[in-house]
């Protein structure tokens, strides 16, 4: 037996493809555009800074450097890790107080201070900053990343990490 | 040759793709085709929804009860999408369970395992307990309370089986307690054992289908026979769409359940297994002492049997369907007998003894508040301070947010402030406070304690805490008892009351207190029957310690 379409049939089959294309796209959509929110999205974080304690400010003395070990909270997935970080506090001559990252900006090395020449120092690739973070020579493409720093009661409280942005400090 | 068609007849000459999607679509169907055949395609497109939705889980879940309850709470409150994920994954397994069945019964009633199908409905046997299986191993895997004593139960019920019963539990690595190994073997036999089992098993069932061709009815060998696309290809993504939207607004609206993490101690838990092993679990009770195992093994082992001989047992030639009245009877027993077991097993339910549920897929931080600060959140709310004032988030509003720290003064001060609000902040528009100094103590203690983390969580606790914090402080039962470590030492803490005592216990000693405890100094109390569910919950709500 041989069967001719009729135009009857071509009518039922066009409708008949075009709810298969469009169910199965609506269906995948749905299925595909959580799924990539669920990936690429960053998590909720529970709002706020934590201003973390990071010793007495009396101490420190105009134009030297001192590095600072605090405890911080680290929020990492599902758990909350308490671990040591540290800054270089400088308080500046006009009773300014900047903390830096410990980290080089070029590829995350930890620097240090170098009394003689006054500068920080980068032992992996010869980067160097000035006394205010500003990139003096070297690889590093910016200036050394600070914290946000406020001082209550004799106290220094040290904020969130902020990512410097170009060479000058 | 168009550009597309040339790009199709490469693929198709190197690869046979082309061909081998024709042949598939293509495939010749009886002429009686139709509506009532749709339920293997949608059971097939479930179990790729939960493969796809386990690997997104698992991006974000740490297989070890020592974090899994912590990462789903984790992938539900702070993951965007995660508590949908978590949804489509939990209610598609029990819609899977749903569908199979349904699977197996249109096959049942048609007669469709009959020669030469009975390879094809034995492999559906198969495929139908590896489904189970997932429900089993997939139950422990939140690492809640409903979870491990669930599976308590579960392998308890496995060590009851004469002479593998011993090794099998062994092998579940349960013996005597769940712990690291159980739930890591479930984890294993969910995530790399089940999965490529099954698909191998579909295959298998596939294959055989297409070796056999669909079952046809009688009357079909006299019908031209039909492709399968486009036209049951359409009825079979209609089914998959209707199941698709039931199982995607159950994800979206209906609430998963989580509740406390699984505490091994607790001996005021009552285990329930998931809805579809209620009926076994009935079962199981019908039967006591030494004729358990009638209960716990050999049914359910002859019912599996059973399942297995259908297409030995009924070897009779094809009839309609109208005619086969013994398979449609069976159908209807087994209907009945399942809805009553589970009915039964549902009724029986001990009702929880907090009649409320707490969610814990939400921030529960408002459960370490003490119950000044807890009743805070009562007037907070009856006050209506969020109509000026934001809490953490929200677009700025007259008042400042109240979550900010630089508003954080001294209780003295913030009660001056709510009393006369102009005269502590000056061209302050707020309105006074009409509340006495008590309750405005207890507001001032809360939101003391509101910081930018904890505003939303604080904010998300139940009605009945707070009515019962507020109750606590109008009675003052913290002048003698102690709860979340604030209060008086006179009383027995109420931290862990709900491991002591009974909830009517707790009621009568409202009532009567020196009938329960001689010799006690605590006065008796006149509680509503509302108030008195409210302050029970609160109490029992209270953190272990």
């Amino acid at each position: 037996m041989t069967e001719t379409p009729a135009v009857n049939d071509i009518g039922r089959r066009r409708f008949y493809l075009t709810f298969i294309y469009g169910l199965w796209g609506l269906m995948t959509a749905a299925l595909a555009a959580p799924a990539l929110v669920y990936l690429l999205l960053p998590p909720k974080v529970r709002g706020g800074t934590e201003w973390v304690d990071a010793g007495e400010v009396s101490p420190l003395q105009p134009k030297i450097p001192v590095e600072r070990v605090f405890r911080k909270n680290r929020i990492d997935g599902w758990k909350i890790t308490s671990e040591n970080e540290t800054a270089w506090v400088v308080k500046f001559p006009d009773q300014k107080i900047v903390a830096f990252g410990p980290q080089c900006t070029h590829l995350g090395c930890a620097y240090h201070w170098d009394e003689g020449t006054s500068e920080f120092l980068c032992p992996c690739h010869s980067s160097v900053f000035s006394l205010d973070g500003a990139v003096v020579s070297g690889p590093a493409p910016r200036a050394l990343d600070r914290y946000d720093v406020k001082v209550e009661n004799g106290k220094l409280l040290l904020g969130e990490l902020r990512e410097s942005d170009g060479k000058n400090a | 040759m168009r550009w597309r068609d040339r790009v199709i007849f490469w693929l198709d000459h190197r690869t046979g793709v082309e061909t081998a999607i024709r042949n598939f679509l293509y495939e010749d169907i009886p002429a009686s085709s139709g509506w009532h055949q749709v339920f293997g395609s949608v059971a097939l497109f479930l179990f790729l929804v939960q493969t796809f939705t386990g690997a997104l889980l698992a991006f974000n879940y740490a297989p070890t009860p020592g974090d899994a309850y912590n990462s789903l709470r984790y992938i539900m409150a702070e993951v965007t999408a995660g508590r949908l994920m978590r949804g489509l994954h939990h209610w598609g397994a029990s819609m899977m369970i749903v569908v199979v069945v349904l699977h197996m019964t249109q096959a049942f009633l048609y007669g469709a395992y009959k020669k030469p199908r009975e390879a094809t409905w034995i492999a559906g046997v198969f495929l139908l307990l590896l489904t189970l299986a997932y429900g089993l191993t997939g139950y422990l895997l939140p690492w809640d309370n409903r979870a491990y004593w669930g599976t308590v139960v579960t392998t308890a019920i496995a060590a009851k089986a004469p002479i593998v019963g011993p090794y099998l539990v062994r092998l579940l690595g349960g013996q005597g307690n769940i712990g690291v190994v159980t739930f890591a073997r479930f984890y294993g036999l969910h995530v790399l054992l089940l999965p490529p089992a099954t698909t191998l098993l579909i295959a298998v069932h596939v294959y055989l289908v297409r070796k056999h061709g669909v079952a046809p009815k009688l009357g079909d060998e006299t019908q031209p026979s039909k492709k399968f696309f486009p036209r049951q290809a359409f009825h079979d993504t209609v089914a998959i769409f209707i199941a698709f939207v039931i199982l995607f607004v159950m994800a979206a609206a209906v609430r998963v359940p989580l509740e406390r993490l699984a505490d091994p101690t607790d001996t005021t838990y009552v285990p329930r297994p998931e809805w579809y092993f209620l009926f076994l679990f009935q079962t199981l009770r019908l039967f006591e002492g030494p004729l358990e195992i009638i209960g716990s093994v050999v049914l359910p082992a002859m019912a599996i049997l059973a399942l297995i001989l259908v297409p030995f047992i009924d070897r009779g030639r094809l009839q309609k369907v109208t005619q086969r009245t013994f398979a449609a009877a069976v159908v209807g027993l087994a209907a009945i007998g399942w809805t009553g077991l589970t009915l039964a097993a549902i009724h029986t339910t001990p009702k929880p003894l907090i009649p409320v549920e707490i969610d814990f897929s939400q921030p529960t931080d408002w459960l370490q508040l003490s119950p000044v600060e807890m009743a805070g959140i009562g007037y907070f709310r009856e006050e209506n301070c969020i109509s000026c004032h934001t809490v953490g988030t929200g677009k700025p509003t007259i008042g400042p947010d109240l979550a900010g720290t630089a508003i954080h003064k001294s209780g003295a001060w913030m009660i001056q402030h709510f009393k006369h609000p102009a005269a502590m902040v000056p061209g302050s528009p707020m309105p006074a406070i009409q509340l006495s100094d008590a309750q405005l103590n207890t507001l001032a203690a809360f939101l003391l304690k509101l910081n930018p983390r904890n505003a939303e969580a604080l904010q998300s606790a139940p009605e009945f805490a707070v009515a019962g914090a507020l109750l606590y402080q109008k009675n003052q039962c913290g002048v003698c008892h102690a709860a979340n470590g604030i209060g008086g030492k006179l009383g027995p803490p109420l931290n862990g009351l709900r491991r002591r005592r009974s909830q009517v216990w707790i009621e009568k000693h409202f009532r009567d207190p020196q009938a329960l405890s001689r010799g006690s100094m605590m006065p008796a109390y006149k509680f509503s029957a509302s108030e008195m569910q409210d302050i029970v919950a609160y109490l029992f709500v209270l953190p272990d310690e």
